[in-house]
């Protein structure tokens, strides 16, 4: 009943199938999208992972109709990402984008929902992106954590029923990324679909329903954040050891994967009680050491360097 | 559309908020045609045209500032697209052609602002005519515009912030020097150059002052011809311009 309207209709989520996208570059052709498929149910609060180059903004932009993919298919609510384009349907923050400058806020806000169909009334966008204070504030003049904000009120304006966010609170002080993700929680029970790409992982692991992990144009890994942890499993081990190359630890037992940052080596670990045994015994220099549960970013860069090695 | 509008109205508001566009397009025009035909103003018929050099140094200014002022909303464009709002606008279903025709809108208002304020001009240095040559010179200069509304969309569209201010700078100051606003074109092969340049037509609206009908077969067509040309182009610049900047 409630999905006469065929504008309106829900369709089947968001289906990315078989997306292809290769780019012609001084170098030779670059592969940025390499066959991506993905399925994101309505409501859902999804987030995008990967590192620069790994294929996310290409894939948001096939998502968002503004590049035709080489092959294979966008579905969004049941029809290419133009018709929920022109029904007003979806709302988005670009990554690296501004905003409109010799406008107040409110004002630019009102351009905005003039183009729509059926906007939401300004003030209330207003309040949702905690603007009313700087409504009459000219866009030049907004910090950087301010426009985001706008930002994100420009892409709610619509009343849009998927939320495509890239980067969302890059410049956002801790109070202000606080109070987005709270706003983006009560909009996402009320049933609006969110995909956001980040480099704050914390907030994928926190925030999002389900992670979608991105390396050399394509998805990695896809589930709870959870159960991408569990994916690459076990641990991780920080300890201070200079002088030791990075590779010589990666072949010790137990350690699927060693980095290096200045004096400090990081060791993605399969079993890290191996690890550490083998760690202790072979580099007696090593101190400072400490074992985690692997975060959302080191299951990040074992999941991303895998597949280089593969690529390779 | 009454959205259309509102849509419109707020981009209006944004291009008179900015202030660089007043120099160019008032400020500068308005002091150098004080400066060039004040002191020429016993002049009635300036290089032998049969024109009165007040009446010809304010529609060749007028062309001036009206050029700046349409090849200038390029510069708008190209600031919104190094912020990533044409991209943004793509998501919106704001129509293309709409998008057009209100960045065509705007460069026009501002233009007529211009010419309204150099008719003022000429004006005080005596200039009289009837009311049907104020309107079919308005008219005329309005149609001479319409390839460079085209050649400022074009412009906005491949250019960076950095780089249009000189671009338009420099085109509008060609267009001008061999339009005859400074001075009347009249050498032959310098005339044939300049009676093919759209420029030129803009200045020659002030014919009609001489009762002819001001242009011509060959104004119209050369004026039809570029803003095709140019609008092709611009067109094809902006279907291009779907990446990031």
């Amino acid at each position: 009943m409630a999905d006469v309207d065929a504008g309106r209709s829900n369709g089947d989520g968001i289906t990315l199938r078989g997306l292809r996208k290769t780019y012609r570059s001084p170098g030779g052709p670059v592969e940025a999208v390499r066959d991506v498929n993905a399925h994101v149910e309505v409501g859902e609060l999804v987030a995008l992972l990967g590192p620069n180059g790994a294929g996310k903004s290409t894939t948001v932009d096939m998502l968002l109709g503004l590049q035709e993919p080489d092959d294979g298919t966008v579905d969004v609510f049941g029809g290419p990402p133009q018709r929920a384009v022109v029904a007003g349907r979806i709302g988005a923050m670009l990554q690296g984008g501004g905003v409109l400058r010799d406008l107040t806020v409110r004002e630019l806000l009102a351009m905005m929902a003039a183009v729509y169909p059926a906007p939401l009334d300004v003030d209330e966008t207003l309040q949702l992106a905690r603007l009313d204070e700087l409504a009459d504030r000219r866009t030049e003049r907004l910090s950087g954590g301010e426009s985001q904000r706008l930002r994100f009120a420009v892409a709610l304006v619509s009343d849009p029923d998927l939320l495509v966010l890239d980067e969302p609170t890059v410049g956002m002080d801790v109070e202000s990324r606080h109070a987005f993700w709270t706003t983006v929680r009560e909009l996402s029970e009320a049933g609006k679909t969110f995909l956001f790409a980040t480099h704050y992982l914390e907030e994928a692991d926190e925030y999002a329903d389900r992670v979608l992990l991105m390396a050399h144009g394509r998805i990695v890994a896809d589930g709870p954040p959870h159960e991408v942890k569990a994916i690459v499993g076990a641990r991780t081990i920080r300890a201070t050891l200079p002088g030791v190359p990075a590779e010589r630890l990666a072949g010790l037992p137990g350690v699927t994967r060693a980095e290096r940052r200045g004096d400090t080596v990081v060791l993605a670990c399969s079993d890290s009680d191996a690890a550490l045994r083998a760690l202790l015994s072979t580099q007696p220099l090593a101190h400072d050491i400490e074992v985690r549960g692997a975060g959302l970013e080191e299951a990040f860069l074992q999941l991303t360097g895998v597949e280089e090695e593969v690529a390779a | 559309m009454s959205h259309t509008l509102d849509y419109a109205r707020y981009e209006l508001r944004r291009t008179f908020r900015n202030r660089r566009l007043y120099i160019l397009s008032f400020a500068f025009p308005l002091a150098l045609y004080y400066a060039i035909a004040a002191p020429n103003r016993g002049e009635h018929s300036i290089g032998g045209t049969g024109i009165a050099a007040p009446v010809y140094f304010m529609v060749g200014l007028t062309a001036f500032g009206a050029m700046n002022a349409v090849v200038g909303c390029g510069a708008r464009i190209a600031a919104e697209r190094a912020v990533g709002w044409n991209r943004q606008l793509r998501l919106t279903p704001l129509p293309t052609r709409t998008y057009f025709w209100v960045k065509v809108l705007t460069a026009y208002v501002m233009a007529l602002a211009t010419i309204a304020l150099l008719y003022a001009a000429g004006a005080t240095l005596g200039v009289r005519l009837a009311a049907g040559d104020w309107l079919r010179m308005t008219a005329l200069i309005l149609i001479g515009l319409a390839p460079f509304a085209a050649i400022g969309i074009l412009f906005g569209h491949l250019m960076t912030p950095d780089s249009i201010g000189p671009a338009v700078g420099g085109t509008v100051a060609f267009f001008a020097l061999l339009g005859g606003v400074w001075f009347p074109v009249t050498g032959g092969a310098m005339h044939k150059v300049a009676e093919a340049l759209p420029s030129y037509w803009l200045v020659q609206a002030d014919h009609v002052g001489l009762g002819g009908a001001g242009w011509g077969t060959k104004g119209w067509v050369v004026v039809a011809v570029w803003t095709v040309a140019c609008a092709m182009l611009a067109r094809r610049a902006y279907e291009r311009d779907t990446k990031r900047v």
